[in-house]
């Protein structure tokens, strides 16, 4: 759901970008008093394979297609904060190198995946976590969250277009909301396999871990 | 995170990008259909604000496609890599001082 240029007014995509910017400002903050070493290349790593899935479109529906969004995946593994810095910087290179996703739409698009998407997810993801408890609420939790995290970005996506004038609220966010509840099963899928495999190799790797 | 841990993951990332992008599906995501469903995908086909370097995932000047795609993959896949790892040792360093 990378926003191109032209699909949004002057005054969303200035203020989505303002969001943006504060939250990205407030998550770098907080990355700083939290970071831990083993983090460090891990934000590498997490931000190269986000990228390489996010290339990897699977079909949803008879000629349309979806594919990861990697917040929730990211946050299980460094935090929410962390996990939006990663998010964003992949939008950044998308929209820079490969033009996915417009530079004035780029505010939004983060807004939408790394601040609500990421960090949002993550909260719910913790909730479930903890009421489940054990390694089956965080596979609960990445599950459920992971696939809200779609359908919520989606969702402020079409919130968005409405307020620039692009498509009606009524029109746009039922079809954002539809289509997207199906990627959100794949984005589901995929964080749950990720997050399973690294429970079982390297289980010091998810955030907190220890904790439940 | 150990040498063999960032080794093994970036290979993973590295592997989806080369190998797998190029099967990726083709169709419309999310949005592009509702785009298209709903009549305004043609507001989104305005001059870009930035030209790329290399619009649709493509490396320029390779004649093969699925190729070109893998090699955008491999080669955004090590930006974003630097990237990440680069925020991240600044973010570590400038706490440190």
């Amino acid at each position: 759901m990378h926003i191109p240029d032209g699909f949004l007014s002057t005054n969303t995509w200035v203020a989505t970008w303002v969001f943006s910017a504060g939250g990205l400002g407030f998550c770098i903050k907080k990355t700083k008093e939290i970071l831990k070493d083993k983090m460090v290349p891990l934000m590498g790593v997490m931000s190269a394979f986000i990228f390489a899935a996010q290339m990897l479109n699977f079909p949803v529906i008879g000629g349309t297609s979806g594919h990861l969004l990697g917040g929730v995946l990211a946050a299980a593994l460094l935090g929410p904060w962390a996990g939006a810095i990663v998010i964003a910087c992949v939008l950044a290179v998308q929209c820079l190198i490969f033009q996915d996703g417009g530079l004035t739409a780029l505010g939004a698009n983060i807004f939408n995946m790394s601040i609500i998407g990421t960090i949002g997810g993550y909260f719910v993801y913790r909730l479930i976590a903890k009421a489940v408890g054990g390694d089956k609420g965080v596979m609960a939790g990445v599950a459920i969250a992971a696939w809200l995290s779609v359908v919520i970005a989606s969702s402020a996506c079409a919130i968005e277009l409405a307020l620039s004038g692009t498509s009606p609220l009524q029109v746009a966010l039922p079809a954002m909301a539809g289509v997207h509840a199906l990627i959100g099963i794949g984005e589901a899928i995929i964080s749950c396999l990720v997050i399973g495999f690294v429970i079982k190799a390297r289980p010091d790797l998810v955030y907190n871990y220890e904790e439940e | 995170m150990r040498k063999k841990d960032i080794v093994l993951g970036l290979l993973a990332a590295l592997f989806l990008a080369f190998v797998l992008s190029p099967f990726a599906s083709p169709w419309p995501d999310g949005l592009e259909r509702v785009a298209e469903d709903k009549g305004f995908l043609e507001k989104g086909e305005v001059e870009p604000a930035l030209a790329s370097p290399m619009p649709d995932y493509a490396w320029p000047g390779i004649k093969s496609e699925r190729m070109a795609t893998s090699m955008a993959g491999v080669v955004g896949t090590l930006m974003v890599f630097g990237a990440g790892y680069g925020i991240a040792a600044l973010l570590k360093k400038n706490e440190e001082h």
